[in-house]
């Protein structure tokens, strides 16, 4: 190992970065706009535009729940400052309200309009949200790097991907101004209601949906092909850096748990259009009037298909959040990843029960014993893999020299948010408790514990993590240790109180925060909401406009840094990987020279040498390149 | 750098790039139709006792074209052959015929369709049911109105439960006219009609539309393509092999739709 | 103990139905082991980012950790589960789905839910539900009733309102749906069971205190999913329930509002 040391200079900077220069001059056409930003194919390009449009998906879904927030805690009053947007927007579904002279007060939002909001905070916060993050702009820009790639396998699939993508978005997007709305029955869009609700919305999230699932199926395939075909020579499978294996599992996970999906949405849009009843079962009475459809189908076969897909997805949006967070922790603690085999193996488990456990989401569809007993078992047996994974990142910490900046913090904030989340995961896949807890704010804390300050925090880590090498300047401390403080606690603010509220028996999707069922509406009768819980409503709207304000610094941050951040070089965190051992940004075709891969992805701090990290790469051909152009 | 394995194998791995794609993407290509005949199989266990359909379907059409897609299947081998002895005209005569067998596979299946949409179920007002094909409607023929009549070539039945299971037997037919004025509801073998035909037009429709892209592309490797042979005949033989991999996984869905839709 | 826990640190309403201790005793080990973790962890957690902050250990050690102490929790973890499991929770579940009343000597209800309310079904006197026939479904024949089936006739049906049950006496519900998905949820009882349009699936309870109880719809139904609070289950004494089964039978009409 040594001998090798000695024999091949490490990369270094500037010769690579002439080499880079030279290269472009090679590259004769000068890329003009449109080939550069919307028709790229090269994967940080694409990488860039799924990021930023998935930030500003996240920021739209939030923006969804801030007014549902509002409607849960002041039911039916007309909302503030974007109530005449709205009804512009969604029309008669913002119904005006008036005071007793009957002059314009404001515009309300319905309960049709909520459980529209409810659907579409849902869908878009996962499929055009976190996913696109996590998976396509994080997976897309840093995987080839880290693997030594010049670029996806297919880079032109790789385009249309994003643009599949893009029209999913635009469609979702459009359903809102409709006539009748968008969809309104839940992201999990349930047959019957999905197909009984007299708005065409559905059919837009249907097709929305098989775009965004044909986008996810060119993604999964560009990026299996990537890691087992592109690996630089010496790059093992036991030398990828752990949040490659989280991102390979994820895209096996998109690739086969979403068709069958894609499958169901195609059923359920013949149910919609073409009237065919695969999940209308015979003599349905809606509204009084029988016989709308000829029958036959079954409401359980759509929810078998939907959780099918649906709770792999929930692996796909915490597996490469947990890729992200391993990187930053073993940067930030200057020593090797604890127990990286055990890390591995983990992961692939978890992926593969994750197709196995779908029907703990339908132990209340009168489920009998021996598939009850199944799903229990294989719903505790996943929950070992996620806890192992946990503990070597927490063992990790031990002995580490740890620094503290704002990718660090968010990357620490995951590890007890995540468990916080992962652990309420454990009642919920004991059927009996399940029995109690289902469909109340309980599941709703529990999954957004590991979907928002787990998953969402792990990405803004992520963020502040690799813009320096998207951009060559870093994102502001200050300002990130404002923006993650103050989210932290906001977060925990929102989701806490929602434990309390779901314990109690708050139901969701309840449009009006629970008023039909408080104590105060129906006196004497016993189970309704007492008032301390109802009055946490009013906290929770509170808290989660602080939520909304703490995103402030982070989005100027965001886009200030690019012109006022501070300058920095290729490697600015010392880290070990290949992503942070090519020029900034990286040219086209990433590495002026092909690099070779020698050791292990997490050197810190090695015995023996002066510097506390070892890059992966050793650069064999890079000074010739360089000699080369003198 | 560029990106390596677009040709030629990577010695670890043994595949170049794109033949891994179309595998990788098969897989998802196995789980869309997977979950297509688990939602057949969960419609067919939970359809009321005797109100599945039997024997709805022509099993000589239905035959014919499993022969068809099998040929295809065979000259699409020979076609990759062709291209790897460097042999262009073998490969041009071979992928002609592929393309010719596919669009026959399609002017059968689009009859059959025809078939079942000019093929009618009437419920009576007297509570017997008539069943047939569309002969012909008279002129003044309106079903809000209630004028005119319809005729049909077929049979009437006292139970719909009759019309389900035609393996047995075959229904004697014969030319009946029908007032509309006695008609209650009258309505096409079309995917509304029940669950049976749902599924059937879905599967076959999707699996027709897999039909149509893999002949796209044939057809586009067969007729544009000529430039690359000469540049670079090993890629080109790759696009052969990877198209004919696409195309063997649809011939090889036919044989699982075939039995289920048509045998049982 | 597992009480205490239940009303003070999770805040559990008092149960009103026999079999419900037990599902209030999975709960509450559940979060025990969850707190017992948690607690650790962050305990742990707290500890390690003091104790290797880089000012105080300015170079990390190359190997980390080398107690099998977290091997020993996460075995601890697993047995803990598969206690649970296979010692709690999957009997529990089988009891729940399985074991159910005979007809005879339980309150046997119909209960089908509809956009957004629910309504319910009582045999009558003859102990008998008459023939049903979704066609006959108008808002004077909720159930569809078949008029001319004689077991059908002294049925007593309505809409909404109190679900009249027998102090100590199980209950034998069949649960369906007219149009869409809703959910039966009773938290006192603890019963939740998903109404789904095509099927009739029977939950039971016994009731061990008198109250009127909030039925939740806890499924997404739509619109009026929020205000489907109608419905009331009333836990009375066997009198009161005769007495209250006279005045719906006197007024034999097949609807009878309440
Ligand atoms: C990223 C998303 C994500 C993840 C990772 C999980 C993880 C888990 N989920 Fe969750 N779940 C959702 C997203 C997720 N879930 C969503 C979105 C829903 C609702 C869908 C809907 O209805 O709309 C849902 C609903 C849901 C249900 C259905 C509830 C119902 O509707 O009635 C169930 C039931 O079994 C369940 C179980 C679990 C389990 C057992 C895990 C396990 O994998 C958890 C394993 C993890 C741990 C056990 C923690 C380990 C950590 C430690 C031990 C260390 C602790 C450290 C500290 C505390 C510092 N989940
Ligand atoms: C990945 C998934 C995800 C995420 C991240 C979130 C995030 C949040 N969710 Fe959501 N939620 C769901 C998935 C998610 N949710 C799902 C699946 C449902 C069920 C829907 C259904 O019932 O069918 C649901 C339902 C749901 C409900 C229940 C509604 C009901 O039952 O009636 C509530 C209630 O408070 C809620 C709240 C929130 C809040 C406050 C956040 C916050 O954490 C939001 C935090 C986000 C931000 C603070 C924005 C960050 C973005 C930026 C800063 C962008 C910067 C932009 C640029 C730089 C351009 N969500
Ligand atoms: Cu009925 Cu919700
Ligand atoms: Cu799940």
């Amino acid at each position: 190992m040594q001998a090798t040391v000695q024999q091949f200079p490490p990369y270094r900077p500037d010769d690579a970065d002439e080499a880079a220069a030279h290269d472009h001059g090679h590259a004769h056409h000068e890329p003009n706009f449109l080939s550069k930003y919307i028709f790229s194919t090269d994967h940080k390009v694409i990488g860039i535009q799924y990021g930023f449009m998935s930030l500003c998906f996240l920021l739209f879904g939030f923006f969804l729940m801030l007014l549902m927030r509002w409607q849960i805690a002041h039911p039916a009053m007309a909302v503030p400052l974007f109530g005449s947007l709205i009804h512009w927007a969604c029309g008669d579904m913002a119904p005006a309200v008036k005071d007793q002279a009957g002059n314009l007060m404001g515009y309300a939002i319905s309960p049709e309009l909520y459980n529209a909001f409810g659907a579409m905070h849902g869908t878009i916060m996962v499929f055009l949200g976190i996913v696109p993050l996590a998976f396509a702009a994080f997976g897309n820009y840093v995987v080839p790097l880290m693997i030594g790639a010049p670029d996806m396998c297919f880079p032109r699939v790789n385009m249309a991907s994003f643009h599949a993508f893009f029209l999913g978005g635009v469609v979702m997007f459009a359903s809102f101004f409709i006539p009748g709305g968008a969809a309104q029955a839940g992201w999990t869009s349930y047959s019957p209601l999905a197909t009984t609700i007299p708005t065409n919305g559905q059919a837009f999230w249907l097709v929305g949906m098989v775009l965004l699932i044909t986008s996810s199926l060119l993604g999964a395939v560009n990026f299996i092909a990537t890691i087992i075909q592109l690996r630089a020579p010496g790059m093992t499978w036991m030398r990828l850096p752990w949040f490659v294996w989280a991102q390979f599992v994820t895209a096996f996970i998109l690739l086969l748990a979403f068709p069958p999906l894609e499958a169901a949405g195609v059923l359920q849009l013949m149910d919609n259009a073409l009237g065919t009843s695969f999940f209308l079962p015979t003599g349905l009475a809606v509204a009084g009037k029988v016989g709308m459809a000829s029958g036959g189908g079954s409401p359980l076969l759509w929810q078998h298909l939907f959780w099918f897909l649906g709770h792999p997805e929930v692996y796909v949006l915490i597996l490469p959040a947990m890729g992200v967070v391993c990187e930053i922790i073993a940067n930030n603690t200057r020593k090797p990843i604890w127990g990286y085999k055990s890390l591995v193996y983990s992961v692939l488990f978890v992926g593969f029960l994750s197709f196995i456990v779908w029907a703990h989401h339908m132990y209340m569809t009168g489920m009998g014993q021996t598939i009850a007993t199944f799903f229990q078992i294989t719903t505790m047996a996943i929950s070992i893999p996620s806890v192992i994974i946990l503990t070597c990142l927490f063992l990790s910490l031990w002995g580490g020299s740890i620094r503290i900046n704002t990718p660090m913090l968010f990357a620490l904030a995951f590890l007890p948010m995540f468990g916080i989340g992962g652990l309420t995961g454990l009642p919920l896949g004991l059927a009996a408790a399940d029995l109690y807890l289902h469909d109340t704010y309980y599941i709703i804390a529990h999954f957004h514990y590991v979907v928002a300050p787990g998953s969402l925090f792990a990405l803004f880590a992520g963020v502040y993590f690799w813009y320096p090498k998207m951009t060559g300047r870093k994102m502001n401390e200050f300002w990130g240790r404002v923006h993650f403080w103050c989210s932290f606690v906001f977060m925990n603010l929102v989701f806490m109180p929602m434990f309390a509220q779901g314990i109690k028996g708050m139901i969701r999707r309840m449009s009006d925060g629970g008023i039909n069922y408080s104590a105060a509406h129906v006196p004497g009768a016993i189970d309704t909401l007492p008032q301390n819980i109802m009055e946490l409503n009013w906290w929770i709207f509170a808290a989660a406009v602080g939520l909304g304000l703490s995103q402030i610094p982070f989005i100027i941050n965001i886009f200030a840094s690019m012109w006022i951040g501070e300058k920095v070089g290729t490697n600015p965190w010392q880290a070990t990987t290949l992503d942070w051992h090519t020029p900034t940004p990286p040219p086209h075709g990433n590495f002026p020279s092909e690099p070779h891969v020698v050791r292990g992805p997490y050197e810190y701090s090695a015995p023996g040498h002066e510097h506390d990290f070892l890059p992966q790469a050793e650069f064999p051909n890079a000074a010739h390149a360089a000699h080369a152009h003198h | 750098m560029e990106i390596p394995y677009t040709v030629e194998n990577r010695p670890d791995t043994g595949i170049y790039n794109a033949k891994l794609g179309i595998w990788l993407f098969l897989a998802s290509e196995v789980m869309l139709f997977g979950g297509l005949f688990s939602a057949y199989v969960l419609l067919r266990t939970g359809a009321e006792p005797g109100m599945w359909p039997h024997g709805w379907l022509d099993v000589r059409l239905g035959t014919l074209n499993t022969i068809l897609l099998a040929l295809s299947a065979i000259t699409t081998l020979l076609a990759w052959a062709a291209c790897k002895v460097r042999d262009f005209g073998k490969f041009k005569f071979f992928h002609a015929c592929t393309i010719l067998l596919a669009l026959s596979f399609l002017c059968v299946k689009s009859y059959e369709y025809h078939d079942k949409f000019i093929h009618y179920e009437i419920a009576l007002n007297d509570g017997t049911f008539a069943d047939g094909h569309l002969e012909e409607k008279s002129p003044d023929f309106d079903l809000k109105a209630k004028t005119g009549t319809i005729t049909i070539l077929g049979r009437i039945v006292n139970d719909r439960k009759e019309l389900m299971d035609l393996r047995t037997y075959k229904p004697v037919n014969s030319k009946i006219e029908i007032k509309v004025a006695d008609i209650l509801k009258m309505q096409n073998y079309g995917p509304w009609h029940n669950t049976y035909t749902a599924i059937y037009f879905t599967m076959t429709g999707l699996h027709a539309l897999h039909i149509i892209g893999g002949t796209i592309v044939i057809f586009y490797i067969w007729a544009f393509n000529r430039k690359m042979w000469k540049t670079d005949p090993e890629r080109f033989t790759n696009r052969v092999e990877v198209s004919g991999l696409f195309w063997h996984f649809v011939d090889l869905v036919w044989i699982f739709l075939f039995p289920v839709m048509y045998l049982t | 103990m597992n009480d205490w826990f239940a009303r003070n640190i999770l805040g559990m309403p008092v149960p009103a139905a026999v079999g419900a201790k037990p599902i209030d005793d999975l709960i509450v080990w559940v979060h025990y082991l969850m707190a017992v973790l948690f607690v650790g962890w962050v305990a742990y957690f707290l500890y390690v980012l003091w104790r290797f902050n880089e000012s105080r250990h300015t170079r990390a050690d190359h190997v980390g950790s080398k107690s099998p102490f977290p091997k020993y929790v996460e075995i601890g973890v697993v047995l803990a589960e598969v206690v649970l499991l296979v010692g709690i929770a999957i009997p529990l579940w089988g009891k729940n789905v399985q074991k159910f009343p005979d007809p005879k000597d339980a309150v046997v209800v119909q209960v089908q839910a509809q956009q957004f309310g629910w309504n319910y079904r009582y045999a009558g006197p003859d102990g008998k539900f008459g023939q049903q026939d979704m066609k006959l479904i108008s808002d004077s024949n909720l159930f569809g009733i078949d008029t001319n089936d004689p077991a059908g006739k002294d049925d007593v049906q309505y809409y909404n309102g109190n679900m009249h049950v027998v102090l100590n006496k199980p209950v034998l519900i069949y649960l369906s749906s007219k149009d869409v998905i809703h959910s039966f949820k009773v938290i006192s009882m603890r019963v939740t069971q998903d109404a789904i349009p095509g099927l009739r699936i029977p939950i039971t309870f016994t009731p061990n205190k008198l109250g009127r109880y909030q039925i939740n719809c806890a499924q997404l139904c739509g619109g009026g999913h929020s205000s489907m609070s109608g419905g009331f289950v009333l836990v009375e004494s066997q009198d009161d329930f005769d007495k209250w089964m006279k005045t719906k039978t006197a007024a034999a009409t097949p609807t009878s509002f309440e």
